[in-house]
């Protein structure tokens, strides 16, 4: 079969994970170009509405293990699954998220079956491949295209000769868009008996903290990102200051996460969140590709920043060169007044 | 106390340094330009030493414990496993060889887990969650899957370990969640968890002639002198494996072994759209505010 495999995650309030609609939504497109069929695999513990969650996203058929002992994400378990159904329904893609689950599921799997992964792909497409030195041609493959080597370049990655082809895709990279509301597919119920081995559970969860969302970047209409040029954990409450005057979130590149200047939280970029939001405001940002790529989507950029030659200002709608800590209380005074 | 040794690995990888991308950390033609950029100890594998070194001290009025460094890279990789050795490890070894170049991370992990398997029984496998110049957070679960063991990502705090059982709290995306297993298991170490205890200067004295073959060629030294060294003190030697040493499938290692390939890779050219110059005072950027609040964007 050449279907498509999009692995569904299950977030603590029980409904599919915005990043797998978002897959299933890029999957639906791929599997049509290559007319094919689309299938999730949902794996947890009494799921309500999984159908109504799926169909109108095009998926066609929805493969689910529902057990009392996989309420929370274990490897193992999982593991076992996926790599069972993947020799049973012999996938030509599988999808993960790259979330905290996908990327320590994904990778077992692809060493299990000696296929290629691809890591945080900010875009899926179909086409043809020549090898260089063999001139065999591969029809319709998954093209994996990513940033790499420090964001210089942008890689387009094949895997032409194992199969499934994988890959993980970041939360906000690829749209969420209803297929058609009126989609039906099928369910095929797993046991758990069939796909779980005992032997699997022999990592025991003892206890689970998990903390409601507490900062929504992803969802805000504007955001006051800072990066390392902000200079200081100090400094950047004055983007909190702006954030607050007109109703946006703070954002942060790598750099100044990775600084302590803020909360791993608040990372934007290919390692952290993609946002679109209608005024992105880059404050001593460089503006490395690895960030661009998270936020240049936005509708209106505003660039500040005391060089003029920095990438960032390429892609701005108005740029301001000048020193972030001079220029901020002028914004912030003037929509105050 | 228990005879039986334990014994933990760390697999720990030399990285440039992206975070301090010089001006000629490119070259012309778009590739890196490895030899400008600095090699620094992985910052996520020095947590992942840290930890295994807070196991050992916990483990070792119970029975022995022994911390060894493996790691894959280029002869100048040695240089990770003496700093390993100036906070607490015990040895290492570095798994070089051509027949690695180009290889994925599946290749890699394959490369990795037969070093691992070389050393025998092991208890623990600590590696870093990711490295620096890849990101991909591939390679420690590959490893556990081909050593068919039980993995623990993103551990952010060792909270207990005894001879049988190890907890671990690992870091999720929102929140945390504690889990308890036995052993073997792999544990990839989160860059939340604790940063790596500084050198050890009794450690740093004894420690500090520690080499390879390798090194002591480039270096130009006695060979001699060193192995006469090396018969007295035979911790100062730092093994180096080729790909033979590891008694692998060779069709997967290296480029061979790697599923994934670049079909193309192109320079990041960025398309300019109409930009609007700003002047830093308090006239132009009022004008610019109202402007935004009067198009409903603030």
């Amino acid at each position: 079969m050449n279907n498509i495999l999009v692995f569904c995650e299950v977030t603590e309030e029980q409904h599919i994970a915005e990043v797998s609609l978002e897959l299933c939504s890029k999957a639906r497109k791929l599997a049509d170009r290559l007319n094919s069929r689309l299938d999730a695999i949902v794996i947890g513990n009494e799921i309500e509405n999984i159908e109504g969650q799926l169909y109108p996203y095009g998926v066609d058929s929805i493969f689910y293990l529902s057990d009392s002992r996989l309420s929370f994400y274990q490897t193992l378990p999982f593991f076992s699954t996926l790599t069972k159904i993947i020799k049973e329904e012999t996938p030509d893609i599988v999808l993960f998220g790259a979330t905290s689950v996908g990327r320590d599921l994904a990778p077992r799997i692809a060493s299990y079956l000696r296929c290629g992964l691809t890591a945080d792909c900010t875009s899926l497409e179909i086409g043809d491949h020549t090898d260089a030195k063999t001139k065999t041609v591969y029809k319709d493959i998954l093209y994996q295209i990513r940033p790499a080597f420090g964001g210089n370049i942008i890689a387009t990655i094949v895997s032409p000769e194992t199969r499934p082809q994988m890959a993980t895709v970041r939360e906000g990279v690829m749209k969420k868009e209803i297929y058609n509301e009126n989609h039906k597919g099928e369910v095929h119920n797993l046991k758990a008996e069939d796909y779980v081995n005992e032997g699997d559970f022999c990592i025991e969860i003892i206890e689970r903290q998990i903390e409601a969302q507490k900062i929504n970047i992803k969802g805000a209409p504007i955001i006051v990102a800072g990066g390392y040029g902000m200079g200081s954990k100090e400094n950047f409450a004055l983007l909190h200051e702006l954030a607050n005057a007109i109703g946006g979130e703070v954002g942060a590149t790598r750099a100044a996460v990775d600084a302590g200047f803020t909360e791993n939280e608040r990372q934007i970029g290919q390692t952290g969140i993609t946002v679109r939001p209608k005024l992105y405001i880059a404050c001593g940002i460089s503006g490395a590709v690895q960030h661009r790529a998270g936020m240049d989507q936005s509708s209106k950029i505003i660039s500040i920043n005391t060089d003029p030659n920095a990438p960032i200002n390429a892609i701005a709608d108005y740029t301001i060169i000048g020193d972030v800590m001079d220029v901020l209380p002028k914004m912030i005074k003037s929509i105050k007044n | 106390m228990n005879n039986k040794e334990f014994q933990i690995v760390v697999l720990a990888k030399q990285v440039p340094d992206t975070h301090n991308v010089g001006k000629d950390a490119m070259k012309e033609d778009g590739t890196i330009n490895r030899a400008a950029l600095p090699a620094i100890f992985n910052p996520d594998d020095l947590k992942a030493l840290e930890m295994a070194l807070a196991c050992k001290d916990a483990l070792k009025d119970i029975m022995p414990v022994k911390v060894t460094i493996i790691t894959m890279g280029p002869s100048r990789a040695a240089e990770i496993i003496r700093e390993s050795m100036f906070r607490g490890a015990d040895n290492g070894f570095v798994v070089s060889d051509r027949r690695f170049a180009g290889s994925d991370t599946l290749a890699t992990s394959y490369a990795l887990s037969a070093a691992v398997k070389k050393l025998g029984k092991i208890d623990i496998v600590f590696s870093g969650r990711q490295a620096i110049d890849g990101d991909t957070a591939q390679v420690g679960p590959q490893v556990a899957e081909k050593l068919e063991i039980p993995q623990i990502t993103y551990a952010e705090d060792l909270l207990y370990v005894a001879e049988d059982e190890i907890v671990i709290k690992r870091r999720l995306e929102r929140g945390v969640e504690t889990v308890k297993t036995g052993f073997p298991v792999l544990v990839t170490v989160h860059g939340n968890a604790n940063d790596c205890r500084p050198r050890h200067a009794k450690l740093l004295m004894t420690n500090k002639k520690a080499c390879s073959v390798s090194e002591v060629l480039e270096r130009q030294q006695s060979m001699e002198d060193m192995e006469a060294l090396w018969a007295k003190k035979p911790f100062l030697k730092i093994e180096e494996w080729n790909a033979d040493d590891i008694n692998p499938d060779f069709e997967r290692l290296g480029l061979t072994g790697s599923p994934t390939k670049v079909k193309s890779i192109e320079n990041v050219v960025l398309t300019s759209k109409e930009n609007k110059k700003i002047n830093n005072s308090e006239s132009e950027i009022n004008e610019l505010m109202k402007e935004l609040v009067s198009a409903h964007i603030i």
